[in-house]
């Protein structure tokens, strides 16, 4: 059963008197554990499908099923608990909590989905064990290298146990090694069941995704996949 | 939502991440609560200092005035035309029951010439009855005596701070003489300390002698008419009343003042007198005060401007608490309780700022103060509110803010 429905998605910004559309008539499917990237030069429309797939803006018209509820149409309270509940955010900058340790940015969304502390503390340890942080749980963001923010943001996406990570351009700021340490990171949370979707530049960080749609002026121009062996079975 | 607890939790760690600012922002509060409970405390320790002091000039008196209070046409004020007699005295301390004594007091300024010093004091002519009325013990000798009234006596009963400026502290002045308007006076003997009166005056920087003498010398040619005003205790406190309208009725027949004709004479009784005064008292304090309310107001415009600022600041964190599926009540409500905590904590320590300045204030200058509770509750409710209205609009903006937007911001 699909996890991600989309049926007809338009989405027009609006500015003055002229309207622009983003999103042309968008039509997908993404399947429950699909690992998929979307390319695209920048302003094809793929910041605006990675927003809207992320319950961080709602379409101008058409059909949004996420886990078979409509949330196209939902308001922005009932976002916010998709958001808390369905969906892991993984973010080119890390978007960290500044000057707040490692436990307590992974623990975030448990606050919002309001799970007692003890419990918060333990769930986030478990997080920032899986991605192989336990030991800089107390570190500032500050004092952790790019590649540990972005573990400790993916840890922070992983801690509420959500069907759907969504991740915009996570290399983006990183180096070429640990660029492919964290794509292995997610294609391992792929491998345990978790859609992944994730936005990405570069030919080398696409070729982890079973799936590839690329984007041109608000259309899917192009839905290929591979059928071959998983990524990290390819690189394992 | 998320929990009051959990939500109060964030904005302490918000708040202590910026210590320095938290406490300059809280700092506005804090003098503007110091300000209100410094002025209120010490404005209410005159009021009750005013109210002790003339209570202890005498409890259950009512003052005589010749002349009438009214001010309908062009009548002279009080005390400004003898209408009071002899004849009215002694009727009014042997005919009424509710009365218990009454005594004139005239009073003059003078010097006081002994052999070492010049003072000049007030000179008060009184009949022996005045020190039973006014409450007022001797610290040694003796007081003036009826045959001293009668006769006219040279003898004066000194005020503590006279007899010190005239003699020296601690020297006992009595049998020493005087010299007042160029007559010798006996020093017979030498009252008690009162202290100031509630308008702030020495009353202890006085001298007396009996009104006979004082006619004499300071106020001749009244005849049979009483100089000054007359000092009327009642027998107990529920007979103030019952005293003044007797008196009222007595003097108007004696005087013969028909039904619609004005009294030709005014009483006041010091429950009054203490009233007017507590009044003025009670007018300069709330003056204070509400200049104190207006830095508090001050303060409240600081804490809005910082939550601004914090607002714009925290954008992203805005926008990853959004992200990750804050509601905009919890945000607004983060915002809210931190701008709330800012105040009532600057509240708090305000509080204690403002008693202790007060403390401090009153024994320095020997003022007195009272911490009134109420005024200390609506202090600390009044800046809990000022972080509520003040904090309100940015709250209101960062619980507002598009995600997207918040998340890419710089």
């Amino acid at each position: 059963m699909a996890l991600i429905e989309l049926q007809k998605v338009t989405r027009i910004y609006q500015s003055g008197d002229t309207e622009f559309a983003a999103l042309r008539d968008v039509d997908l499917s993404i399947a429950s554990g699909e690992f998929v990237a979307v390319t695209g030069s920048s302003g094809s429309g793929k910041s605006t499908l990675m927003n809207i797939l992320g319950c961080l803006d709602s379409p101008t018209r058409g059909v949004y099923r996420l886990d078979d509820r409509d949330v196209a149409r939902m308001s922005r309270v009932e976002l916010a608990d998709v958001r808390n509940r369905s969906i892991g955010f993984v973010f080119q900058s890390f978007n960290l909590l500044p000057r707040t340790p490692a436990i307590e940015n992974v623990e975030l969304p448990l606050i919002y989905a309001h799970v007692p502390p003890a419990e918060r503390r333990r769930r986030a340890t478990e997080a920032l064990e899986r991605v192989g942080l336990a030991d800089r749980s107390k570190h500032q963001p500050s004092q952790l290298s790019g590649g540990q923010q972005q573990r400790v943001a993916i840890a922070r996406a992983l801690v509420t146990r959500p069907p759907l990570i969504l991740a915009d351009e996570p290399t983006g700021n990183l180096d070429s090694v640990t660029s492919l340490d964290i794509m292995q990171l997610l294609a391992g949370l792929r491998d345990s069941g978790i859609t992944i979707v994730f936005v990405t530049h570069e030919a080398d960080i696409a070729a982890f995704a079973h799936r590839r749609l690329a984007l041109r002026d608000g259309v899917i121009v192009a839905d290929e996949r591979s059928h071959s062996p998983t990524a990290t079975e390819a690189r394992g | 939502m998320i929990s009051g607890r959990e939500t109060l939790r964030l904005a302490f760690r918000a708040l202590q991440r910026n210590t320095l600012r938290s406490f300059l922002t809280a700092l506005g509060i804090i003098i503007g609560v110091a300000a209100v409970i410094c002025m209120v405390s010490i404005g209410e320790g005159a009021k009750s200092r005013i109210r002790g002091m003339i209570e202890a000039a005498g409890t259950n008196v009512i003052l005589v005035f010749s002349g009438s209070s009214s001010s309908g046409g062009m009548r002279g004020g009080m005390g400004s035309q003898p209408t009071i007699t002899w004849d009215d005295l002694r009727a009014i301390q042997t005919e009424l029951p509710a009365v218990r004594a009454a005594a004139p007091q005239a009073r003059g300024g003078s010097e006081v010439v002994s052999e070492n010093a010049t003072w000049t004091t007030t000179v008060y002519g009184v009949t022996p009855e005045f020190f039973d009325i006014r409450n007022w013990a001797l610290d040694h000798g003796v007081l003036l005596s009826p045959s001293d009234q009668a006769g006219a006596a040279k003898n004066v009963v000194l005020g503590a701070t006279t007899a010190d400026k005239l003699f020296g502290n601690g020297v006992d002045p009595v049998g020493q003489s005087v010299r007042i308007r160029n007559a010798p006076f006996t020093i017979v003997g030498v009252l008690e300390r009162k202290g100031q009166s509630g308008m702030g005056q020495d009353q202890d920087d006085a001298a007396f002698i009996p009104m006979s003498a004082f006619q004499s010398r300071f106020q001749r040619g009244l005849g049979k008419f009483v100089p000054g005003q007359l000092y009327v205790s009642a027998v107990s406190s529920e007979a103030i009343e019952p005293a003044k309208t007797q008196i009222t009725q007595l003097l108007r027949q004696r005087h013969r003042l028909d039904s619609g004709e004005e009294d030709d004479f005014s009483l006041m009784t010091m429950a009054e007198m203490t009233g007017m005064l507590t009044a003025t008292t009670q007018t300069l304090t709330t003056l204070l005060a509400s200049i104190a309310f207006v830095s508090l107001l001050v303060g409240g415009i600081g804490v809005m401007n910082i939550m601004l600022v914090s607002v714009t600041e925290r954008t992203r964190e805005i926008g990853i608490r959004m992200a990750v599926g804050a509601q905009p009540l919890d945000i607004m409500a983060q915002f809210l309780i931190e701008a709330l905590t800012l105040a009532a904590l600057g509240g708090v320590v305000g509080i204690a700022l403002g008693i202790g300045a007060a403390d401090l204030l009153s024994s320095r200058f020997g003022w007195s103060m009272a911490v009134r509770t109420d005024i200390v509750v609506l202090a600390l409710l009044v800046s809990a509110g000022v972080g509520v209205v003040f904090g309100l609009y940015p709250a209101r903006k960062a619980s507002r803010l598009d995600p997207i937007e918040a998340l890419r911001y710089e």
